[in-house]
């Protein structure tokens, strides 16, 4: 699980991004491109650290000493991004579990309700941007939505596919042993279909995260994706970049997060020991 | 002999429907008294695995009726513990909570399911895999477990479907010395279904040879030989060679059927 960790995997690893940092720092150096276009490593680097680094002097404010520490405009922006992802996938999935394990389980409100999921599901949340604004003016509503229509899908999907795909001897063994209806859902299907529902989850939160750049793209005034587009607007490349990679570090500490926790969800599932 | 204990009551059982209809099952009738080892003896397609389910509760017969201490079987129950040759583990419960989970179901109390369990998990010799998933243990320890998993609830029939056909020929052994020591003197009745004609003289006291197609009782034959038995004896493979014979002749006939259903 852990063995991209190893030291020796993390140095093959650097190889790659490390020389290609070191080629654009050359071509930034001997004037190759504009730095307006492509500013150097070095400048971006350094742009990150005052883009992290609290604006106002310690003392001002009268803020303890963590807070002012954490009062830099990345933290504040990741902070805001993070949240509405979380109150996003929170609403979202929390619809879409219920839903998907009755939708799963009854062969009724398939009928009823698949239909309606299949039209909805192919619409890209970014679609959904004008009545998001319509129903709910700016600020952290219309962004929320968004989110919870990009996290909604894949969970309720995978949820309804996990419960559909329990195997059958797992169903008849525990009806063999006495099991009725209600500990067969909770005991039976309901863990049966863990793996399909993380997997959901995982495709989920990844959605929520590209949708929370967007929607602070149109409706909000802070968080990540707000930053880079206000950058874009005094053409500062260098703080366009390192919010980038701000973007790029969030997401793949959200998806270790992840998958860590489908690690130890699903310690008892074949293959996921190696 | 009193009452039979299980009665197959002219049970027949029909898949599909007109022209695609297969009888699996044509007019069994058959008494099993308690505490009897029963093996259902067949090639694929002979209908011993449709006789168990239906017995089980699983596939109920299209007419006919199976009677257990006089009452019709209309659904499944933890008085016919069933074993499924794939074990049937939950992969999510450890093998300690696999074992509880007919108890837990059946209303005792933790306190109660601890000596219990304790009991089973010596006995199979499984107590160092308490704690481990079924993904971390062999076949053999598997199928111990669902053994287990089956004798907590103190079933009174035992129905196992080809349990140990899928393991090696020495876990396979094992097993089955096993399974004959806590059948000894537990007074259960054991319905056994296999392919393998040694493991049906090995184990039961009575065999039933099944026709391929539709299934029927070809032949019912108590077996004679004191227990522990030798696989090397005359009267072992005596046995074993008339028996052959008979299954031999079902499983031509479902070479057969095979050929024309691939040929069309």
């Amino acid at each position: 699980m852990m063995r991209h960790f190893l030291p020796r995997n993390m140095l093959i690893g650097a190889i790659v991004p490390v020389s290609l940092i070191l080629v654009w720092q050359i071509l930034a150096s001997v004037g190759f491109v504009n730095q307006h276009i492509l500013p150097s490593p070095f400048a971006v680097f350094i742009r990150w650290v005052a883009y992290l680094l609290p604006v106002e002097p310690f003392g001002e404010s009268g803020k303890s000493w963590i807070l002012w520490a954490l009062s830099g405009e990345l933290i504040t922006d990741s902070i805001g991004s993070l949240f509405r992802v979380a109150a996003g996938f929170l609403i979202g999935g929390g619809l879409a579990l219920p839903l998907g394990l009755v939708m799963g389980s009854s062969p009724l409100a398939f009928s009823l309700l698949n239909p309606l999921t299949q039209i909805l599901r192919p619409i890209p949340p970014i679609a959904y941007i004008p009545l998001a604004i319509l129903w709910f003016g700016l600020g952290n509503p219309p962004a929320i939505f968004l989110i919870t229509i990009g996290a909604f899908f894949p969970v309720l999907i995978n949820t309804i596919a996990g419960v559909r795909n329990v195997d059958g001897i797992y169903l008849r063994a525990a009806r063999n042993l006495g099991a009725n209806q209600s500990t067969l859902f909770l005991r039976v299907i309901l863990p049966a279909a863990v793996p399909y529902i993380l997997s959901g989850v995982r495709i989920g939160i990844g959605t929520a995260f590209i949708v929370v750049i967007v929607s602070e793209m149109i409706a909000v005034n802070n968080g990540l994706g707000f930053r880079i587009l206000e950058a874009r607007e005094y053409f500062w490349s260098d703080k366009i970049i390192a919010g980038m990679i701000t973007i790029g570090l969030l997401g793949l500490f959200l998806d270790m997060a992840v998958s860590r926790l489908n690690a130890h969800l699903l310690r008892w599932h074949r293959g996921m020991d190696q | 002999m009193g009452n039979p204990h299980i009665h197959f009551n002219h049970v027949s059982k029909t898949f599909g429907r007109s022209l695609r209809e297969i009888v699996a099952l044509n007019d069994i009738e058959l008494q099993i008294p308690k505490g009897q080892f029963v093996c259902l003896l067949g090639p694929s397609g002979c209908g011993k695995s449709t006789l168990l389910n239906a017995l089980a509760g699983f596939s109920l017969p299209s007419s006919g009726s199976i009677m257990v201490d006089g009452k019709v079987v209309t659904s499944p129950g933890p008085d016919r513990g069933m074993v499924f040759q794939e074990y049937a583990l939950f992969p999510w419960m450890t093998i300690e909570q696999n074992i509880a989970f007919g108890l837990g179901i059946k209303g005792l109390s933790k306190s109660a399911i601890q000596p219990i369990i304790d009991g089973l998990l010596d006995k199979l010799g499984l107590k160092e895999f308490r704690a481990r998933f079924p993904k971390d243990l062999s076949g053999g320890m598997r199928q111990r477990v669902a053994i287990a998993r089956i004798l907590a609830l103190d079933s009174p029939i035992l129905l196992m479907d080809e349990p140990f056909g899928a393991l090696d020929a020495l876990t396979r052994r094992n097993l089955q010395d096993e399974l004959l020591r806590i059948w000894a003197g537990s007074g259960k009745t054991v319905i056994f279904v296999t392919h393998s004609i040694e493991e049906a003289i090995y184990l039961a006291d009575r065999i039933i040879v099944m026709t391929y197609r539709p299934g029927t009782v070809k032949a019912d034959i108590m077996v004679d030989l004191s227990r522990m038995r030798d696989p090397s004896s005359g009267p072992f493979n005596e046995l074993k060679r008339e028996l052959g014979l008979m299954v031999m002749e079902e499983q031509q006939r479902y070479d057969a059927a095979e050929r024309t259903v691939t040929g069309d």
